[in-house]
């Protein structure tokens, strides 16, 4: 379970929210929403661990993530804006490479299945800089395949740049991750079907 | 936990060997730049050996200053930082792996090239044994601190320069106690002294500076 108590973020000089509450339970998927400039990306990365909140606190399974990092890391997949590729290893190494830094076990099959299900089975020994938007985020979310034992998934608009099919597929391994007791947390701009009931926090409802 | 060092070793040695012309460009410069000084002080043979361990020193600093930024640059840019920081294991192993990963793509060629510029600068093959020990010893301070300086200027504008800035003094020492060993070792002193302070050196740069690195990185992400 991940608790967020009075979370207040500041950008700069500028306070971007406070006092955002959250409570995620396994098997709830939820949607973190507002205009652009409103702190989702921000709050999404106070909730992994990569920026300090300057109040409030978030926890994870009932211990404050900055105390009990390694464990919590443990339990979290993070896929932000940016791609985390480079441009001259292939797919397949890339999504190697994450998936070792995280400890997950991936040999070399259960990584060209993963990319096939995401469709780069073609492409998974090129070198990133030849793939279009699209199949760089791909390659980013060939990771979801690999992270079913992972529990939370904090995801930042997971759905550019993808195209419809693979919009739907991702949306299915989602609610799929949430019938297995696992939880998403993420942002979108989309209006994506989902079969798991989705609880939308509007962040500028906190927004200073 | 060992697997994640090994991973990220692995990881920087095949993008170094992919992206061989940067690490020619390093060796290239450190060679240009060695070569440079006869042309600038004459060729006089005694003044030439004299000047030699601290020209090559010299060059060798500067090089590795020139090669500081692709420590970490590239990862903050494609976000494979991020990534590396939300990994479970303590960021020190990931950090030391991408510093030895610089010292074996940088350094290490710096030294094998070493003997032949030595040669140029007419040094004595015993002078020259020492100057590759020195730089041995040397050289992982280099890429220790300059590791450091690197994550502390990442993402800034005008990083390059203030890396110079941060770094190059604190290369002194270093410099003073490389360039230094050759030449108590031709006074006949015996280098020994000079090594042992950069063998020091290298081990508590080793024990401090990737805890430093990891910090440093911490906020340049936030």
């Amino acid at each position: 379970m991940l608790e967020v108590t009075e979370l207040a973020c500041l950008r700069g000089d500028r306070m971007l929210f406070a006092d955002v509450a959250l409570t995620v339970r396994p098997g709830e998927l939820v949607r973190i929403a507002g205009p652009n400039g409103v702190g989702k990306t921000s709050l999404l990365r106070l909730l992994c661990g990569l920026a300090m909140p300057e109040h409030g606190q978030v926890s994870w399974k009932g211990a404050r993530i900055d105390r009990a990092r390694e464990a919590f890391h443990r339990d979290t997949l993070y896929l932000g804006h940016a791609a985390a590729l480079n441009d001259l290893l292939s797919p397949l190494e890339n999504l190697r490479f994450a998936a070792a830094c995280h400890g997950l076990s991936a040999d070399v099959g259960q990584s060209e299945l993963a990319l096939e299900r995401i469709g780069l089975g073609p492409q998974r020994d090129l070198p990133a800089k030849v793939l279009s938007q699209g199949q760089r985020r791909r390659v980013g979310l060939a990771r979801l395949y690999l992270s079913e034992n992972v529990p939370l998934w904090i995801l930042d608009e997971p759905f550019t740049a993808l195209d419809v099919t693979a919009v739907r597929d991702l949306a299915e391994w989602l609610d799929a991750h949430c019938a297995r007791g696992g939880m998403v947390v993420m942002t979108t701009h989309q209006d994506v079907p989902f079969a798991t009931p989705m609880r939308t926090v509007d962040l500028a409802e906190s927004a200073c | 936990m060992l697997s994640v060092f090994l991973e990220v070793l692995r990881r920087d040695l095949l993008l170094a060997w992919r992206n061989r012309a940067d690490v020619l460009v390093t060796l290239a410069f450190f060679t240009i730049v060695a070569c440079l000084f006869p042309f600038g002080v004459g060729a006089e043979p005694n003044l030439l050996r004299t000047i030699a361990p601290g020209v090559l020193w010299v060059a060798a600093l500067l090089a590795t200053l020139l090669s500081l930024h692709r420590v970490f640059s590239q990862d903050h840019t494609d976000g494979v930082l991020e990534q590396l920081l939300l990994s479970p294991e303590p960021p020190v192993l990931w950090v030391l792996a991408k510093v030895l990963a610089h010292w074996l793509t940088t350094a290490v060629p710096l030294v094998i090239a070493a003997p032949a510029l030595a040669l140029l600068f007419d040094m004595t093959q015993s002078a020259t044994v020492v100057l590759i020990l020195s730089l041995l010893l040397g050289t992982p301070i280099l890429s220790l601190l300059g590791g450091v300086g690197a994550a502390l200027t990442l993402g800034l504008r005008g990083g390059g320069m203030l890396l110079a800035l941060l770094v190059l003094p604190l290369f002194v020492p270093i410099l003073i106690f490389g360039a230094g060993a050759v030449d108590a070792y031709l006074s006949g002193t015996g280098a020994s002294a000079h090594l042992m302070l950069l063998g020091g050196g290298s081990l508590a740069a080793l024990a401090l500076a990737p805890w430093a690195c990891a910090a440093a990185l911490r906020i340049a992400v936030e």
